[in-house]
Order: C-alpha cells, then structure tokens, then sequence
C-alpha cells in the first residue's frame, strides 16, 4: 500500500549527510565492551557500526535508546549520542524524540524480555503508530541480565531458576506479534550471519516508519546453543529460508530443494521441488497490504526454527504518526500564526 | 423574591431600606447552587452565569461538583451535578460556603443539597419532575414541597419543564427535545433575579448550536421565558444587584485553573523559544490540559496521547533529550506509574514537567473530587534519594504563574518540577488579570555547542556543572562533537562515565540534593496586617481561598490572625524557618491526613498543628473560620 501524502518515503530523508567520510572506528566509543565472552551481541555491534558509514549521515544525528537488560548496553559502546534509559520503555523515549526531531536517524536497542515482556505494551503501540524508529530486538529466549529467568519467548517445558519444573508459559513469536501490531516494516536475521545482518540493517534504517528487526541472538551462558541448529552447515541449509521480494520462495541443499506452496486448505507448507510444479510456488510480496502473506510465513517454523523464515516479512508505505504530527503543526502555525498575547486575552474580558 | 420570613434574603445585603419592588436591591456578595441531574446541563447553566457575572465585572469563584459517572440513573443522588457560583462587589476567596440560593432541577437535586443550606435561603425548584416516582427514587414518602421541611426557607414552585416546553413549542422541536430546554429557563430565572445582562449568552447559545439553528432557537427562547417568567411573577417581587468589584485596573478574563495551566504551559514554550511536547493519558481531572494543549499546535505545541501513563512521561523525557520542553499531565495513580521515569530524569538532569492534578485516592479514589493527598508522594514517591523540585498553585489564575516558574526551575536546573494542582483548582475559576506577555520571564536557556571537558581534552563530559545553579550542560543531538551517552546508571560526576564506586555514588547523591536545594525561590509573604498575631495558620495549593476568607472573618470578629501560604514546596522558601518561629502556633490546614505539618514538624522543629479533612470538598470558610477562632483564643488542637 502506498499512501501518497507528500511525506516522505526515505527513512533518512530529514537526517543531515556527513560531511566527512566515516568508519567504523568513529562509531566506536571509548568504553569497554563488557558481554560476556561469545555472546552473541558482540557480531550485531559490529554489523552496527560497520554498515552506519555506509549510510552517510552525520555521526551527530544518530541516537540510540535502550531500555534495561544485556543489549541495552548497546547504546554505551557506540560513538553517537544515547540513552539507557529504563525498563521497557525505551520505545516511549524514542517516539518522542523522533516526533520532535525529524533530522534525527532513532534506534532502539531491545530484547526479549524488554521489549516484549515489561515493555511489550509501548512495543505494540509504536508499531501501530508508525513513529519513524527502527528498533533491534535482540532475541536470545532467556533472561540474561537477572541472571537465567524464562522469558516470554522462551521454549515451554524450560528448566531455569524461575521455571525448576519446566515453563508452562506459550511463548510469544515476535515478528507474529509485530505484525499484528500493524507494523509496517519487519524482519528477522541471524547474529551468526554478518552478511544477512547487514542487508536487513538497511533496509530497517531507509524504511520511513516503523522498523522491527527480530535478531536471533546467543547467549552462551543462559540459554547457549539455541540456535546452534542454524549455525550447523548442514542443518542451516536445510532449515534455513531467505525471503527475497518478488522471488518464489526455495531454499535447502542443492540434493533437496525444497519451497513454499499453498495447500488446499490456503495455509502454507514446505514442499520438495521434484514434488510440485514451479507454478505452485509461493512469490514472496513483502509489500501487500493485507498482512495475512506476512503472518502466514511468520507461522512457518516459529519456535521450533524448521523451518527458520528469515529475510523482510512486510514493508509497506504508510504515513508515520511523526510525519502526520509535525504536519498538523506546520499546517496550523500556517493558517494561524502564533500570537501569545491574542490568546491569552482570549475574546471574553472586561476591563476594570 | 424577597425574605419574606424575615431572615436572610437571597443576596447579603451591607444594609437598605425596603426599596420598592421594581427597584433592584444591592447585595453585596450572592452563592448559588445550581443542582440538577447529570443530565440536565448543570455545568453549562453554571459556567454561563459565570460569564454573565464575569462580564459585569463582579469577581467571583466557582465550585463545579460532578459525579464519577458521565450518565449516573436519572432522578438518582449519586446521579447529581452542581455548580456552584460565588459573586461579589468586592475581591472574594472561596466558591462560598453556604449557597443563598440553590436551583434544585429534581428532588434528588433537592435532597442532595438541602443540608447546605442556612435558614433563609431561596430555593428555586422545578416542581415538574417532583413526580411520585422521582420523590420515590430518593426515598422521600411525600413531596417535600408540601411539607414542614422548607418552611425554613423562601421557595419558589416552578413548573420549569411545562413552562419550557410552552415557550419552545413554536421551533417545532420533539416534546423530549424541547425540554432538554428548561436549564436555560432556570438561567434566565436567575438572569433576571440578579439584573445580569443577558446578550452575551444569546450569542452564546447561538454560536454553540450554530449547526442547529432550531435548537439554538429553542434555547434562546427558553432562556428568554425564564427571564419573562421572574418579571412577570408577583411572587418574584424584587430583584437584587450585586455591582461590579473594585479589582485591580487591567483587562480580565475568567480562567479555570486547568486552562490557564494550559496557557502557562503555552507560555513557557513562547518565552523559553522552545518547542513543547506534552506526553499524556487521559485522566479525570487532567484530561482538559491535554484538550486545551492539542489546540494550540499553531505555538509549536505537540500532544501526544500515549497508550498509557508511562508513555506520556517516556516520550515527553524523550521530547526533553531532543531539546523541548517536556511535559506530562495526570492526576494521583497516573503519578504513581509516571515514577520510574521521573527518577530517570532525575538521573540524566533534563528539563521534565509533570503537572499532577491531584483528586481524592488511594487508588482510583474519588476521581472527580478534590485532595491534596499527593504531597509526599511528589516529593518521595520514587526509589533511591530522587530529589526534585515542588510547587503548587493556590488559585484557579495562579496555575498561569506556577506553570511559568515550574519551567523556569526545570529549565535553569536541568530537572523534573512536580506541580500539585487539584481537582477543585483545576475546575474551578476566577477573574484573571492577563498579563502583558513582554512582561512575562524570559525563559531562554543556551544548549551547549562545544566541548567542556575540564582537562582540556577536547571532549564533551555531559555532567559538567554551572558552579552556581549546579546545572549540567545540555546538548541535544545533532550537535557536531557532542556526541554523549546517559542514563539511568550512576555516574561520575563530570565525565559522566558509569561508576559503581562506593564514594562516588555518595557524593552524587548529595550533589543532586544540593542542586535542588539550591534552587532559588522567593521568600514567603506573610499576611500580618496588625503585626500582632501570636497564631499562623499556614496552607499550600488550593486551600488558599478557605483560610484566607477565614482569617478575614477572624480578623472581623477581632482577632488577630497571620496567614501565609506556601507555593514553593521544594525547596521551601528561605524565610519559612524564621516565619514558623515568629509565632506561639502554627495551624496547617490541609486536605489530606496532615502531610505539610510533618514536614514542617521534622524540618523546623516547630510544633506545627494541623486541622485536616479529606471530604472530598473544599475547606469551607465558615468551619477554619470556627476552628482558627478557638485557637486564637486560646484552645488546644
């Protein structure tokens, strides 16, 4: 869906370019990183900061905002400006600060208990909004920072400090989550694959509006090893799917292709090639504006990780709550410039 | 209408002989009631008296009261709504304790309000609805217009919705419709029994159903039969003027409290050259800034209605980071949410207003009523040592001035400012003198634009301090160079880097104390006219208007009395110590369980006395009138 409103359609478009050429090594801070050794949060800070360059904006109008846990350090460790603010509400600060600054390029840094447990409310209702932000919710199925709590996209059955005879919670599927939300832009990728990291990193960053890229994410001392499947060459290939824009869906080793089709019910399945006709493939849209497409594929593997969609789910052009707000502002001062004086004496008074 | 049992007639009068019928009478101050069911436009019909009296140029003071309940049962008591009105020829304090008149639209009206009455009082009454079902719905056996219970008062049997409906008949409206008229035959009742002048509120009703031009119609001619029916009614044999006061020269308009909040808010931002973002959840009773904010987008004003009372605060801190002024609105439990954020700012030292409204609590309380339960809360309602500043108006127009030195302390300190204004407050309203806007604070602040390291680095440390305010430099993004990080971390002063040293987070504590008791505040007036007094009676925010009445008819009786109020609840003001042991007692009187006086007890060491009700209601001034003149003379409290 494209709404054509004179907004416009660049993530970036308001941000001040660079006039210098960057690095990587600018975007670096002069603090310590302290993760622990393995952690996965480690190849995204380096996705970060190696592919913001790239963008060409001003160092000086870049803000990263988190909120508390493990990746909310994030923020500390890049040389740009930041905030580690408070519990899940990371989002709130965010949509403030990108609707009052439009020249501003606003990240948030999350994670699974952040953003989708105590912050899960703000999480929803920025997506709804389409505030101008893209936000990294790094996923490792555990609670890190208090030290091995389940959290709400942990598998159920976990054993863990909280959880001694097994979670008996249903875990959430985020990027299910977000688009139902309304969230006009969504992905999944890997920490373990700098490559497909990168590529989604952009595309987050030039989508004017709401951005939710889900990170899957290790954490070695936690919850080690749950997505070890999808770092296994073998495995990888075979799990693994790679949404493309406009592409049939395919994926797997060369001796067992396999792809999306639609059953007779209309719900999508995995198929072998040398079992369907190429016709019957799902095309991946990711700009349809009914999101059942979306949330169809989201629902394709999800917990289990076999299959793991990953890739753009949904990215669709629609006005930002930012955009429309400081229109509306603009509009008004236009039609009516600001006189103190007129209203605070209003059209009722007396003299005495 | 006249006192005909010889009591109190409907006004109070300084004095007069009997003046001939067609001859207005002088009274010099007038309360009345209007008390219907939620229904049936209380609030409209009071809120246009007020106009007409505001635009005689009486002064006068306004007590809206409301159920929780937009539509409680018809003919119920907890459905009744009322609006009481206060005028007068001379500078008031109070809505007024005991109504002289009370407009009851129904016996629920009538029941719920009798109580307030003094002997004599006029009672207005629309003997239509006194159907056996309605006197049923609030337990009376028998019309009470037909017994022994009003023979204390002078009462008026009006049969307002017949009347009404004859009067509309012409516009064609439905019988229903058309009744739905008799308020504005209630108001032009009152119109004439107190000489108001009547045009505006024609242009009125026809400007608020300009897009009904039969309505509007039916309205006016309602309102024109109520003016006729008061004329042309021997039992209405005299009318009562109440003239203009003698205020202060200006212009004046009339503000509630939550309005003219709004227009501080709007000032600030004017005047500091700053955008304001205000960040809210609606809430009774602060949902009407958020209302009157989103209409003023043209001074660079942004709402934003967030999913909840933590968003609001998140995204107005957020506004403050970028370089706005921030704000956020919201009553009592809203505050209790907000808390996290609030101690966040109080970490990162940015500019953030929150305007807590305060209504009756705990919990969701009494949403529509008044207290003033929120002042501990404000000042240590948060985890860790959260110092921030506090300030309370203490009349509907004094919430302009407070918002303005509200934004002026978050500005200057680079911290949060808890401003506790009321339910009673917030709805209520008063004549305000508008400001000549040149002379309003210049608020401008100056953002930091290079480095401040102190050693010379070249390097921007976002906790370098103004030596004497205590202030760190602001930096907003999208400066070159600047580039920081804060956050909820403790930090090392300066530098600003995480520190978890044990001294280190000793002396931070104490510094962000020391900022906030460094804030400059003025010194505390102190109403003393003889200079004699051995007793103070000392309140804060909307208490203002009762114990200043009070002292008055204290002082009237031949007493003497102090009174001081405090606006600057932290810090308080430098001279309070010195006031506090000036005098043998010190009376609090306060809305909620003795707050103030246990901070006064433990900071001054001062035997602080307080006198507290948490009714729901204002102080009246009759019942501190009583109780301040026992003290004086002498009694324990």
């Amino acid at each position: 869906m494209t709404t054509d409103l004179g907004f416009p359609t660049d993530g970036l478009a308001e941000v001040p370019a660079s006039g210098e050429e960057l690095s990587a090594k600018d975007f670096t801070s002069d603090q310590e990183v302290r993760w622990c050794p393995g952690c996965g949060d480690y190849a995204v800070l380096a996705a970060v900061r190696g592919f913001l360059p790239e963008l060409g904006i001003a160092r000086e109008n870049t803000v990263f905002v988190s909120g508390i846990g493990c990746s909310a350090r994030f923020p500390y460790y890049m040389n740009t400006y930041g905030m580690h603010s408070i519990h899940g509400r990371a989002p709130t600060i965010a949509t403030g600060l990108a609707t009052t600054r439009p020249d501003l390029n606003v990240w948030v840094v999350t994670g699974d208990g952040d953003g989708l447990s105590i912050g899960g409310n703000h999480l929803v209702h920025a997506l709804r909004r389409n505030v101008n932000i893209t936000i990294l919710l790094f996923n490792n199925r555990i609670y890190g920072l208090t030290k091995g709590q389940y959290s709400p996209t942990s598998d159920q059955g976990m054993v863990t400090k909280s959880t001694p005879a097994g979670s008996v919670d249903t875990p959430f599927n985020p990027v299910s989550l977000a688009l139902g939300a309304e969230a006009s832009f969504v992905a999944r990728t890997l920490d373990s694959d700098r490559a497909h990291l990168t590529e989604t990193l952009r595309a987050a960053a030039a989508h004017r509006g709401s951005s939710l890229v889900e990170i899957y994410q290790n954490c070695p001392i936690f919850n080690d090893g749950a997505f070890d499947v999808l770092k296994d060459k073998d495995e990888k290939q075979r799990r693994l799917i790679q949404l493309h824009h406009d592409q049939p869906i395919t994926f797997g080793p060369e001796h067992e292709r396999c792809g999306v089709v639609r059953d007779e019910n209309g719900e999508l399945q995995v198929a072998k090639l040398s079992e369907v006709d190429e016709h019957e493939l799902v095309t991946h849209d990711a700009h349809r504006d009914d999101t059942s497409h979306a949330f169809a594929l989201s629902r394709l593997g999800g917990q289990h990780l076999d299959p793991t969609v990953t890739g753009v789910f949904r990215q669709v052009s629609r006005p930002t709550y930012d955009d429309q707000a400081r229109a509306q502002l603009s509009e008004a001062a236009e039609q009516k410039p600001p006189d103190l004086q007129k209203l605070l004496t209003g059209n009722n008074t007396w003299t005495i | 209408m006249v006192a005909t049992n010889g009591q109190r007639p409907a006004g109070q009068a300084e004095s007069g002989p009997d003046e001939q019928a067609d001859t207005p009478r002088k009274a010099n101050r007038v309360v009345i009631r209007f008390a219907g069911d939620s229904g049936d436009g209380m609030q409209l019909t009071g809120d246009r008296f007020t106009s007409e009296a505001a635009a005689f140029g009486n002064d006068l003071a306004t007590l809206p009261n409301y159920p929780a309940e937009i539509r409680a049962p018809a003919g119920t008591l907890p459905g009744v709504s009322s609006f009481q009105l206060h005028f007068a020829d001379y500078d008031i304090l109070t809505p007024g304790d005991r109504p002289d008149v009370l407009v009851a639209m129904n016996p629920a009206a009538l029941k719920a309000n009798l109580g307030d009455l003094s002997d004599g009082a006029t009672v207005v009454v629309n003997t239509d609805e006194f159907t056996k079902r309605n006197l049923k719905k609030v337990g009376y056996e028998t019309s009470p217009l037909d017994s022994a219970e009003l023979d204390r008062f002078t009462v008026h049997r009006v049969a307002m919705s017949e009347l009404t409906k004859g009067a509309v008949a012409e516009t064609g409206l439905t019988r229903k419709e058309a009744e739905r008229c008799k308020n504005m035959f209630a108001l032009g009742l009152l119109s004439w029994m107190y000489s108001r002048p009547t045009e505006d509120t024609e242009r009125f009703l026809r400007e608020k159903f300009a897009g009904k031009p039969q309505v509007a119609e039916a309205n006016v001619l309602a309102f024109r039969a109520g003016w006729n029916y008061g004329e042309t009614t021997e039992s209405f044999a005299v009318t009562y003027e109440v003239a203009a006061a003698s205020l202060p020269e200006g212009t004046y308009r009339q503000v509630t409290g939550n309005l003219a909040l709004a227009y501080g808010l709007v000032g600030a931002g004017q005047r500091s050259e700053l955008p304001v973002f205000l960040g809210s959840y609606p809430i009774t009773p602060a949902s009407d800034v958020l209302h009157e904010m989103a209409k003023h987008k043209n001074f660079g004003v942004t709402t934003f209605q967030a999913e909840d009372e933590i968003a609001g605060v998140g995204a107005a801190l957020g506004a403050s980071f970028g370089g706005s002024l921030g704000v956020t609105t919201t009553s009592g439990p809203g505050l209790a949410l907000k808390s996290e954020t609030i101690g966040l700012a109080v970490a990162l030292e940015l500019p953030l207003l929150v305007c807590d409204i305060q209504r009756g609590g705990p919990s969701t309380g009494l949403p529509t009523k008044t207290e003033q339960a929120d002042l501990l809360q404000a000042l240590y309602g948060r985890n860790g040592e959260s110092p921030v500043a506090v300030l309370a108006p203490r009349s509907p127009a004094d919430c302009f001035d407070i918002a303005m030195e509200a934004a002026r302390i978050a500005l200057t300190y680079r911290t949060p400012v808890l401003l506790l204004s009321d339910g009673a407050t917030a709805n209520g309203s008063e004549p305000w003198l508008v400001p000549d806007v040149n002379e309003l604070p210049d608020l401008r602040v100056s953002f930091a634009s290079e480095a401040n390291a102190p050693d010379g680095s070249g390097e921007f440390w976002p906790y370098v301090r103004d030596p004497e305010t205590l202030a760190r430099d602001w930096a907003v993004p999208g400066t070159p160079g600047l580039e920081h990080r804060v956050g909820g971390l403790e930090k090392v002063d300066g530098k600003g880097s995480i520190s978890y040293d044990p001294d280190n987070h000793d002396e931070m504590v104490r510094l962000r104390q020391r900022k906030i008791d460094g804030v400059e505040v003025p010194e505390m007036p102190v109403d003393d006219p003889s200079g004699r007094a051995r007793v103070l009676v000392l309140g804060w925010g909307s208490s203002y208007g009762p114990i200043g009445a009070a002292c008055r008819r204290v002082r009237h009786r031949g007493m003497e009395i102090a009174q001081a109020h405090l606006r600057y609840l932290n810090p308080m003001p430098p001279n309070l110590g010195e006031v506090l042991a000036a005098y043998d007692r010190v009376i609090v009187p306060e809305m909620n369980t003795g707050q103030l006086a246990m901070l006064l007890r433990s900071r001054y060491l001062v035997d602080a006395r307080s006198y507290t009700k948490v009714a729901g209601l204002p102080f009246q001034a009759e019942e501190l009138e009583n109780v301040l003149s026992d003290v004086v003379q002498g009694s324990e409290l």
